[in-house]
């Protein structure tokens, strides 16, 4: 449990980064896990193929919205093309927590970055592609 | 501690022995009976018993092992109509679920009776599948479905009823105890008032008929469904329960082999109720064993068992409402309050509870549990929810509480 429940995931839940919406954003995503009904809003401010800023709205598990605001931390001021390359296993390490095992936590902590790749290629992403 | 009294738990429970063992290192509390129950040791063997000794196809073999097999299918389908104390056995469809058995009322009765403007009438308390096949239902034939509001206690509000219930209601669709807030439904007045109109009753037994004793002739209701997984039983089996003249004149559900009297290659007539509604081979080692496990809680006692889940339900509302930060939806204890109790935990979401919960060894379930109308209702868009059956201990409500505690802190 300790080992999920970190103080990084902790804080980020409380606290998290990038929270909100843009003015103007060029790309806007919602995700949800049906199963659960944890849901993500992410919004993307792209000029020139960068990620030049970003938002996202969410609620779920502390394992979905920290892993959101992680995610969110990562991509901004990230070239486009960078962020497309943005792998599960990328978003894992940077989470830090043993998921591997765990495929209804894996959901939980994916459903960002679904919402990323399915925001930047404009089409619905099966979780195994992600 | 509470102490129960004239059930002799440890005793019991050495008949389940999926119980006995440890998860993350701590001895294994399931809670969440309400989703699926656990099976007794009789029940295992009786499935394994089948698929060792007799295993052939139903009706169908003059030889012995056939022969064998139809005659325990049978006997099952026997057993449950005891069960339900059901005027003929003939009169119990085994289905593959609760789930089913609706969709079977909804497609075969639904289809010959439900006319546009038609309404059919159910409650905010529904699981998904009390509500789905009938807006399909409604799609297909122009009919209109209404829902009887739940009160801030998790109760229906019979006196809308009055608002609700005139003559375009053809069916009242209802859940004899909500999987959500444990509210154990009053049937007697509702089936009274859809009979002044002329509605016919379906009730949804999936988490009635497992825990208290069942009576389909003195609720005087029309159909009944249940499944056997939540009752002791195993999965891919459960039971539709319709009165018999309303059954004999309902077109099939599913086409196909053991539904037949003769098949030309233009049409095709139809064999007598059950065989009508079980097409192809049925979940036949699966009924086998829950015909025992109906069995097995009669010799229990469905009221001892009942009586088991009130006072441990009573128990826990005491023993959650001392813990800080905790919200318990549904009725306080009492004769309409059953074992199922769910909750919200201030600054954790479900999601997080149940996983620091499982760490302590308790298993409970997170979700909406196939309720999203009534948790739209609530504001809240997921719940936790601790479900007891007739092996829970206090004991194990105990180790609810602490573990709660401890999400509370992991989160403070």
């Amino acid at each position: 449990m300790d080992d999920i429940y970190r103080e990084q995931i902790l804080e980020h839940a409380r606290h998290p980064r990038n929270y909100g919406h843009l003015p103007a954003p060029t790309v806007v995503r919602e995700e949800r896990n049906p199963l659960c009904g944890d849901q993500i809003r992410l919004e993307l401010a792209i000029a020139d193929d960068v990620i030049t800023d970003v938002r996202f709205t969410g609620r779920g598990c502390a394992i979905s919205q920290a892993s959101a605001s992680l995610l969110t931390e990562a991509i901004k001021g990230k070239p486009v093309a960078e962020a497309k390359q943005f792998s599960k296993d990328d978003l894992l390490d940077i989470i830090g927590i043993p998921l591997a095992h765990n495929p209804t936590r894996l959901k939980c902590a994916l459903l960002s970055l679904k919402a990323l790749k399915a925001g930047l290629y404009g089409v619905g992403q099966e979780d195994e592609e992600i | 501690m509470a102490t129960l009294s004239q059930f002799d738990v440890i005793t019991l429970r050495r008949d389940f022995p999926i119980l006995h063992q440890e998860v993350h290192g701590k001895p294994l509390a399931f809670l969440d009976s309400a989703a699926s129950s656990q099976k007794p040791r009789r029940v295992i063997e009786a499935l394994e018993d089948y698929y060792r000794r007799y295993n052939a196809n139903v009706h169908r073999g003059v030889y012995r092992l056939s022969e064998d097999a139809t005659f325990a299918y049978e006997r099952a389908r026997g057993k449950l109509a005891r069960l339900i104390n059901a005027p003929s056995q003939r009169e119990v469809i085994f289905v593959r679920n609760t789930t089913e058995a609706i969709n079977l009322v909804a497609y075969s009765w639904g289809s010959a009776n439900i006319r546009a403007g038609d309404r059919i009438l159910l409650t905010m308390m529904e699981h998904h599948s009390n509500i789905v096949p009938w807006q399909l239902l409604a799609q297909r034939t122009g009919a209109e479905l209404v829902y009887l509001p739940f009160d801030g206690q998790g109760r229906l509000v019979l006196d809308d009823l009055d608002r609700l219930l005139d003559e375009r209601v053809k069916l009242v669709a209802f859940t004899h105890q909500s999987n959500v807030f444990g509210t154990i439904n009053p049937v007697e007045p509702i089936v009274a008032r859809a009979r002044a109109v002329g509605a016919r009753v379906l009730l949804d037994a999936a988490q009635s008929v497992p825990h208290m004793p069942v009576d389909v002739q003195a609720l005087g209701i029309d159909f009944l469904a249940f499944s056997g997984h939540k009752m002791c039983g195993p999965t891919g089996v459960g039971v539709l329960w319709g009165r018999r003249e309303l059954l004999n004149a309902m077109p099939p559900f599913l086409g196909g082999g053991s539904m037949i009297d003769l098949v030309e290659l233009d049409h095709s007539t139809f064999a007598a109720v059950p065989a009508r509604f079980e097409a192809g081979t049925p979940a036949i080692g699966e009924a086998i064993a829950l015909g025992e496990a109906a069995d097995y809680l009669r010799e229990v006692g469905l009221a001892a068992i009942h009586h088991h889940e009130q006072e441990l339900t009573a128990y826990a509302l005491e023993r959650l409402a001392e813990v800080p930060g905790l919200t318990v939806y549904g009725p306080p204890a009492g004769p309409d309050r059953g074992g199922a109790v769910s909750f919200s935990l201030e600054g954790v979401h479900p999601h997080d509870v149940a996983a620091i919960l499982d760490q302590e060894g308790v298993a409970v379930r997170a979700g909406h549990h196939c309720t999203q109308p009534l948790h739209r209702v609530l504001g809240v868009p997921a719940t936790t929810r601790a479900s007891f059956y007739l092996y829970n201990l206090p004991e194990e409500i105990d180790r609810l509480a602490a573990a709660l505690r401890k999400a509370r802190q992991i989160f403070a």
